[in-house]
């Protein structure tokens, strides 16, 4: 089976720093995917080139066979590899059930104009995203508190709401940039259990960068360790866990933090 | 609020405005106030552009640039071209969208203080421009513009010419105020639909924006160029009714005043910049009294408004609620 997604030697440099250097993997169908590595290794500049959030300075990305590197996020986001960020970005003036349905726009039939007067199309649009974000808010658990104001919410929820809105564009693949930071470990658990909802039941292909070893190497199905922008090791959890590469890499980090 | 008391609302507003004005402005013999209240009317449909750049996350303080070109574009078709200004008015606001477009592209990605400063340029550009133009008769302007004549189809008289009416006055104020209606209208059901749901969306957070699939150019852009058509056809009414235009007639002070007008109504409500308008421009009106102090007291109170509603003057509403919860 020909991989959904490949990264082929992708490389970007910040002026002399070369932030992520020729990185190449490829990711299948329906698999949940982890990149790891110490701070600054280039992993939040690799999903932000594969969403095209950033320009490559070398190499390219390839989605179903055709190239989805340096075009516009949206249009990206429109082929289905959608980005949710590292940061808790949500649109915090919205209630969560509001940042849910505004984020079904690429499921949108009807035109700006068909939204101003109101089509047939425009309604059947409206009607659909508010069941559809209904639906998502109770599969993430949000559902008791979708009428929160999403600046209200605590750091767990507002985890989860950004994976609620990352679904909600009903993407083919999901990058999710720490989705487990600051949580604590119940939480975690939870949300590990929400990703592979995601993967399970939905079908959605996951990549994700994290911390939390532990959760890492539960949730994984392979892993690609990034140290210094390159590529030091890929394989499964057990592989990883015994890579001399990997633990040299980690070397001068206490061995519990990282869970190795 | 209940559907039936926003639909008492709205017809009380409209008899006041097409009803109860005319009726006191008779009684009391104060003429004078159709003028100010036409002025005002459109100067809110001005005003509403400049809400709605603020509420895809821009500072707008460019508005008075298309203000003017569509006076010139509309006093130019009339007295060059012979046109019905009925025709020119549109043609005004489309002119400036197009011409928004083309400014907009480079100029929206800019956020923030650097996209206002841009604008805050636009207005002196057009200005210079106006001055400089040969078709726009330089400094000396374009006067004696004809009163906007009849629309008649197939002899059938749609817009009556407005010298035909008895109180010129009046009609102005009539055309002024449906105007305004009709715009504020067509903005709430923006606002209150899912486009207004996109420009929350790209007021709150760009980045989040594109990456659920916005195309994040084009909104500022469609958003942008109805903001300038706005600016356009006020600008264009502004023209009939004065019956010149000079490139001072829309200067940097109105630009200003377009974005203060938005901050006092405040901008998360649409009708915001009605409110704006009629308090910032009677303000003003009221201060002249206290003649050297005008300024001064009119800024006093307005930085006072400013930090005691940050929100704007229909905040106090809101709060009213949240109290009464
Ligand atoms: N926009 C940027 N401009 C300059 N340097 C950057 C930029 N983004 C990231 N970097 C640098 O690239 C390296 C990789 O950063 P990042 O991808 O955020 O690492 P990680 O997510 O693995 O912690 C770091 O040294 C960081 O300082
Ligand atoms: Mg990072």
């Amino acid at each position: 089976m020909s991989p959904l997604l490949e990264v082929r030697s992708v490389t970007r440099r910040f002026g002399g720093l070369v932030a992520v250097d020729s990185v190449a993997f490829d990711v299948a169908e329906k698999e949940i995917l982890s990149v790891i590595g110490p701070n600054g290794a280039g992993k939040s500049t690799l999903f932000k080139l594969i969403a095209s959030f950033l320009k490559t300075s070398s190499g390219e990305v390839i989605f179903k066979g055709e190239k989805i590197s340096d075009r516009s996020p949206h249009e990206v986001a429109r082929r289905g590899v959608v980005r949710t960020f590292q940061e808790t970005t949500i649109f915090r003036g919205m209630t969560v059930r509001d940042n849910v349905i505004v984020a079904h726009h690429l499921r949108s039939k009807a035109s700006l104009a068909g939204y101003f007067f109101a089509s047939g199309d425009a309604r059947a649009d409206e009607a659909a995203f508010a069941r559809s974000a209904d639906e998502i808010c109770d599969f993430i658990g949000l559902g008791e508190i979708k009428d929160e104001m999403a600046s209200n919410l605590p750091q767990g929820h507002l985890r989860a709401l950004g994976i609620a809105i990352g679904l909600a564009t009903d993407p083919a693949v999901l990058l999710l940039d720490e989705p487990f930071a600051g949580m604590n470990h119940d939480e975690t658990m939870r949300t590990v259990e929400l990703v592979r909802g995601v993967r399970d039941e939905r079908g959605v292909t996951v990549l994700l960068v994290e911390h939390d070893m532990p959760a890492v190497m539960s949730i994984s199905d392979r892993i690609v360790v990034l140290n210094f922008g390159q590529k030091i090791a890929e394989g499964t959890p057990a592989e990883i866990r015994a890579d001399d590469k990997v633990i040299e890499a980690y070397l001068g980090a206490e061995d519990e933090s990282i869970g190795l | 609020m209940g559907t039936g008391l926003r639909i008492a609302g709205v017809l009380l507003f409209l008899a006041i405005v097409f009803l109860g004005v005319p009726w006191a402005i008779q009684a009391s013999g104060r003429w004078d106030f159709y003028y100010t209240l036409t002025s005002v009317a459109l100067l809110a449909i001005a005003s509403a552009g400049v809400w709605l750049t603020f509420y895809i996350g821009r500072i707008n303080i460019g508005q008075g640039a298309y203000a003017l070109t569509g006076g010139y574009v509309s006093a130019i078709l009339v007295m060059q071209a012979g046109w019905n200004f009925w025709l020119t008015l549109p043609v005004a606001g489309i002119f400036c969208a197009l011409v928004s477009v083309l400014i907009g592209l480079p100029i929206l990605r800019l956020r923030g203080v650097y996209f206002a400063m841009v604008t805050l340029v636009l207005t002196e550009v057009a200005r210079l421009t106006a001055l400089a133009l040969p078709i726009t008769n330089g400094a000396k302007g374009i006067t004696s513009i004809p009163l906007p004549g009849e629309v008649s189809i197939l002899g059938l008289t749609l817009i009556p010419a407005i010298d035909t009416f008895g109180d010129v006055k009046l009609a102005f104020y009539l055309v002024a105020a449906a105007l305004m209606v009709i715009v504020f209208a067509g903005m709430y059901r923006l606002v209150n639909s899912r486009i207004g749901h996109l420009c929350r969306s790209l007021q709150q957070n760009e980045e989040l924006a594109s990456s659920i699939g916005v195309n994040i150019t084009y909104l500022r852009i469609v958003a942008y160029a109805i903001s300038s058509f706005l600016g356009g056809i006020a600008g264009a009414m502004f023209v009939a009714i004065s019956q010149s235009i000079y490139p001072s007639s829309f200067t940097v002070v109105d630009s200003v005043n377009f974005m203060l007008n938005c901050f006092l109504g405040g901008l998360a409500y649409v009708f915001g910049p009605i409110l704006g308008t009629l308090v910032l421009y009677f303000g003003w009106d009221l201060l002249f009294e206290t003649g050297r102090f005008q300024l001064l007291i009119y800024s006093s109170v307005l930085i006072l408004i400013i930090v005691l509603l940050p929100n704007g003057l229909l905040s106090v509403f809101e709060r009213k609620r949240a109290t009464a919860r």
